[in-house]
């Protein structure tokens, strides 16, 4: 319930509005993180927010949190100056299933920052690339301006193994790339359903979205993961805020597969 | 009473007790009128509790009537539970100092004394036990919580009334206290004889009953107590058909009812604060002038407010009706998904003091009698 105090190394914009924080503990070690998970970052005076980690896992001297400036709390994060002091509680959650993926064709399925949460995932996907079948991100932003993480982007691009499809809703007229949804983009990635593993993480319309074309695609539902947000004040099942139906988010989540919260997807303010 | 060890207390055993544990160094709550209810205070001795009054309960009407005999224990429950002690409605979790960059942060202090409750019922013995299984049996236990639950002694006292909204009969919550307490009491009153049989559930207690006052109880005394809860249990306000609830509210999420219930119901949360059950916080951070200082308060909060589940683009539940279905499905179907017990225990507090007068029983009743499955 009490923050250990980290303090920011390196502040770098990932985007419009969008920053990733470098963090390194005063305290000895923050916990390392699994992909997926999440850590509440506190900026002292002003507040507490679930922030998922978005560095690699495997890099355990660097924890890095990537925050859009939406509100009182995210905006006073992504302002934050180098060597300025942050609360850190955490990791939280179950994560990512990286470790059961072994052998499956991958789908990495990411809208707007929900590319954050998934980029630890990425990580560990290509440092242990043999281990798995094929490898396809598929990415949609708003617009070219929107898409985060511009610059690696260019370096996934290049790397054997991994397939690249990136979607924006509104194209500006430099870009020749794809325009569209980013169901319109899962015909076009090389998987086989039947041992396929997809990692969704977005807003809730695209997830849904998402969540179709993969099932019309063949994928099962129990090999559907997806990554869901909700108020969040404790992290830890205490608060009650982040409940959806039968399950906690912060506790049985963020990462749930598809079957076990389906049908409570779709529900209207549940 | 399952207990062998019985013995009786009079009145004035009553105050040794209650001495005994102020001399313990416990802080000593109980029963006592504040305004025009039965609310739970510090408390000196047995001149502080409702002599003679109980209490008239129905959905949204709460009064308190004069008895013609001099029972301390003679009511039901009030507009507090024991919660408002052991999970309170603030509570601060740390201070934080910074000096230029570096910031020290520390843990909010544990409290002074622990806490004696006295006269706690059977249904909120259970209360108790579910949020036991929500604050401390989790993955991560709240440690404030903790530390008061592990210190605080509790004296049950059996119920010789039911309250106008009691349906601890149908939660299987009550009116007898059977565990969870370290001393029980059975008030019995016999014409002018006033007594208390008392009985010890744990070690604590029965190093305290060592030091009161007591005679042994006999098969008489027994009769009579067993006597109490049975009338009690035969009287009760209310009552809920418990077996299919999960899946009846589970599978009637779009029931026109909840439609009509919100059309009665102000959002006020009165029904989440006063229940015993209801556990949702929220926290606050708060700064000195200068930023030097700042700290964190954790403080009850409701899920009929709309920031309860605002997520960037705002809440998730915006209409009364998601919110009076969240909390009921809640208490009722997916707090067993959640911590495998149910999260109500029938003490009709959210009856009475909704001040429309919603009734939990009564909106179950109507999606059972009308269920789309
Ligand atoms: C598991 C999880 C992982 C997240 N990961 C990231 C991330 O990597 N990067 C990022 O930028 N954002 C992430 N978010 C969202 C982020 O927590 C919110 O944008 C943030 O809480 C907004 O707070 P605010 O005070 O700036 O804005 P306001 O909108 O004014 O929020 C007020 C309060 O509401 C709550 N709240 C508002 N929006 C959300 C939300 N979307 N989720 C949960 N609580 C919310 C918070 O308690 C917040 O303090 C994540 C959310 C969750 C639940
Ligand atoms: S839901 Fe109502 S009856 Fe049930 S425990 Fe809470 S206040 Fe008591
Ligand atoms: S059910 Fe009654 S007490 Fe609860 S929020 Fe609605 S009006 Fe208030």
């Amino acid at each position: 319930m009490v923050p250990i105090v980290a303090r920011v190394r390196r502040r770098r914009r990932d985007g419009p509005g969008v920053w990733t924080l470098d963090l390194r503990s005063d305290e000895g070690a923050v916990r390392p993180a699994a992909p997926g998970q999440f850590n509440m970052l506190t900026v002292f005076g002003v507040g507490e927010v679930p922030i998922s980690v978005s560095g690699d896992p495997g890099d355990g001297d660097r924890l890095l949190h990537t925050v859009r400036a939406v509100g009182p709390v995210s905006a006073a994060l992504a302002d934050l100056r180098p060597g300025s002091a942050v609360g850190v509680r955490g990791p939280f959650g179950i994560g990512w299933p990286v470790g059961a993926m072994a052998g499956r064709d991958i789908l990495l399925v990411a809208g707007g920052l929900g590319l954050a949460p998934l980029r630890p995932a990425l990580y560990r996907l290509l440092a242990d690339r043999d281990r798995f079948g094929t490898l396809t991100l598929i990415y949609g932003a708003r617009s070219p301006d929107d898409i985060l993480f511009r610059r690696e982007f260019q370096s996934w691009r290049r790397k054997p193994g991994l397939d690249v499809q990136v979607t924006v809703d509104h194209a500006t007229d430099a870009w020749d790339a794809h325009v569209g949804v980013v169901t319109t983009l899962i015909p076009r990635a090389t998987f086989d359903p039947s041992r396929a593993t997809a990692l969704v993480c977005g807003p809730e319309v695209m997830m849904r979205f998402a969540v179709n074309g993969l099932r019309n695609a063949g994928v099962d539902e129990a090999a559907i993961f997806l990554s869901m947000e909700r108020n969040m004040k404790c992290a830890v099942g205490l608060c009650g805020h982040c409940q959806f139906g039968t399950v906690m988010i912060c506790r049985d989540g963020p990462v749930f597969s598809y079957d076990r919260i389906g049908a409570m997807l779709g529900r209207k303010e549940l | 009473m399952r207990c062998g060890d019985a013995e009786f207390i009079d009145v004035d055993g009553l105050d040794a007790l209650f001495r005994a544990l102020s001399d313990r160094g416990y802080r000593v709550i109980g029963p006592t009128i504040v305004d025009t209810a039965i609310v739970y205070d510090d408390i000196g001795g047995t001149a502080d509790l409702p002599r003679g009054w109980t209490d008239e309960q129905d959905g949204g009407r709460y009064r308190l009537v004069e008895r013609d005999d001099d029972a301390l224990f003679g009511f039901a429950t009030g507009p507090h539970s024991w919660k408002r002690f052991l999970h309170p409605p603030v509570q601060r979790l740390w201070d934080a100092e910074r000096d230029g960059d570096a910031v020290t942060v520390r843990p909010a202090a544990a409290d002074p004394a622990p806490l004696a409750f006295i006269g706690v019922r059977s249904c909120d013995l259970q209360a108790m036990r579910i949020q036991d299984r929500v604050l401390i049996e989790g993955p991560y236990p709240d440690p404030h919580y903790a530390d008061r639950r592990a210190a605080a002694f509790v004296v049950a006292v059996d119920c010789g009334t039911a309250g106008g909204t009691c349906f601890c009969v149908s939660m299987e919550t009550g009116p007898e206290a059977r565990h969870g307490f370290d001393l029980k009491l059975t008030e019995i009153i016999d014409g002018d004889a006033q007594r208390f049989i008392v009985s010890a559930g744990t070690e604590a207690g029965r190093a305290v009953l060592a030091a009161l006052p007591t005679r042994e109880a006999g098969d008489a005394d027994l009769a009579s107590a067993a006597a109490v809860v049975d009338r009690t249990a035969a009287s009760m306000g209310r009552t809920m058909r418990t077996d299919d609830i999960h899946g009846l509210l589970l599978s009637n999420l779009e029931h026109a009812r909840w439609d009509d219930t919100a059309a009665r119901c102000l959002a006020c949360g009165n029904c989440t604060m006063v229940c015993p059950t209801c556990f949702c916080t929220t926290v606050e951070d708060s700064s000195d002038l200068t930023g030097t200082r700042t700290s964190r308060s954790r403080r009850w909060d409701s899920c009929f407010t709309a920031d309860f589940s605002h997520i960037h683009g705002g809440s998730v539940r915006q209409s009364t009706r998601s919110r009076y279905r969240q909390w009921a499905t809640h208490k009722l179907a997916t707090w067993h998904d959640q911590f495998g017990t149910s999260g109500c225990v029938g003490c009709g507090r959210c009856i009475t003091w909704c001040p429309v007068g919603i009734d939990i029983t009564e909106e179950v009743r109507a999606i059972r009698e009308t269920a789309e499955q």
